[in-house]
């Protein structure tokens, strides 16, 4: 791993950490609540707020998955570096898209 | 004359003979009061077989040229005592791993230095010896951390205990980005730029996954972990300041 991917990484990991906590607090006060999906779903549609952390929480959690498989595949598999890092790129871009998805279907 | 009080049940002892693909060889060597790994390695080769391969030197902790792997984990033995690695009456001796087998015990350390020369691990002078000596306080923050990291022996063991090591070819090891580490708080060393950019470069100190093998098992109680730690925090610094390539 050379510095820009460690510092994405790091970088990322940092941005996620409150992310987490905040994603943690909203699934215990959605169960704990008892909300529906109906109800979720009235309470995220047309946020900007809610839209904008979880598209923001996807593409960070997309960029810091795709480089530690990158790194996986790179150490753990007969992949030479360049088709590993090809492979977790795809990986990333797929991730994205379907996060990015989920989000858009909730939050729009 | 020895004391019947020296004699102790009989040690069952593995021994790797051969290259990479030889084997493990049993032997029955007698136990000592106070009897080292080494002693045993050395015990067989000069009673049951002189052809046995092995390298050592001052026998004393000092040279780190006796590192061999002991029960499965890597240790100098000439400092090593049977009796705090023994299992069941029994030793398994081979040679480091990750670095190729010469024969027997002895393994080829030509990548393991190689590793120093790419990390930058050689002190560049910036003065001749008509210049004063350049003074270094030694409680200054740069001379505490070099300090902590330099009495670094190069045996090898915490390159033979590295997992990042046996994973990535191109990984530059522990004891080789502890000493650029060492160097890089040496207020009179000249080549600072190379040896932030050699050490941030592919298979620098960023590949670290800080499994800490190397400070479990490092003989003189070093801690790598944290001197590449540091050289991760240092090189950011660096790049953010524009001290090393984008």
């Amino acid at each position: 791993m050379n510095l820009s991917l460690y510092l994405w990484q790091r970088g990322t990991a940092a941005l996620m950490a409150p992310m987490v906590l905040v994603h943690l607090v909203v699934i215990f006060y959605a169960t704990r609540h008892g909300l529906t999906g109906a109800e979720i779903l009235g309470r995220v549609r047309g946020s900007v707020g809610w839209g904008g952390f979880y598209a923001l929480f996807v593409i960070a959690a997309s960029i810091h998955a795709g480089i530690g498989i990158r790194n996986v595949l790179a150490e753990w598999s007969p992949l030479p570096e360049r088709a590993a890092g090809i492979a977790a790129l795809a990986f990333a871009i797929v991730l994205c898209a379907l996060g990015l998805r989920a989000v858009m279907a909730v939050a729009l | 004359m020895t004391d019947k009080s020296d004699v102790l049940p009989e040690l069952k002892v593995s021994v790797w003979r051969g290259g990479a693909d030889g084997r493990y060889q049993d032997y029955t060597v007698p136990q000592r009061q106070s009897q080292t790994v080494l002693d045993v390695v050395t015990y067989v080769q000069r009673h049951l077989d002189p052809t046995l391969a092995y390298r050592f030197a001052c026998r004393v902790g000092m040279c780190g040229s006796c590192a061999m792997t002991v029960n499965g984990r890597p240790r100098w033995t000439c400092r090593t005592h049977v009796t705090k690695v023994v299992e069941h009456g029994k030793l398994e001796i081979g040679p480091l791993e990750n670095l190729p087998v010469i024969k027997d015990l002895a393994t080829d350390m030509t990548r393991f230095f190689e590793r120093w020369q790419q990390a930058k691990g050689a002190f560049a002078p910036t003065q001749t010896r008509d210049d004063p000596i350049p003074a270094i306080k030694p409680d200054s923050p740069a001379r505490i951390a070099a300090n902590a990291a330099i009495e670094c022996i190069n045996c090898g063991v915490c390159y033979s205990a590295c997992d990042t090591v046996r994973w990535n070819a191109d990984y530059l090891g522990p004891a080789a980005l502890n000493r650029a580490w060492t160097l890089v708080n040496d207020a009179r060393d000249g080549a600072q730029g190379e040896r932030l950019a050699a050490v941030a470069a592919r298979g620098g100190c960023h590949a670290c996954h800080t499994h800490q093998s190397c400070q479990a098992h490092c003989p003189t109680g070093l801690n790598p972990t944290a001197s590449i730690a540091a050289l991760k925090r240092r090189t950011v610094t660096a790049w953010i300041a524009g001290e090393i390539a984008r």
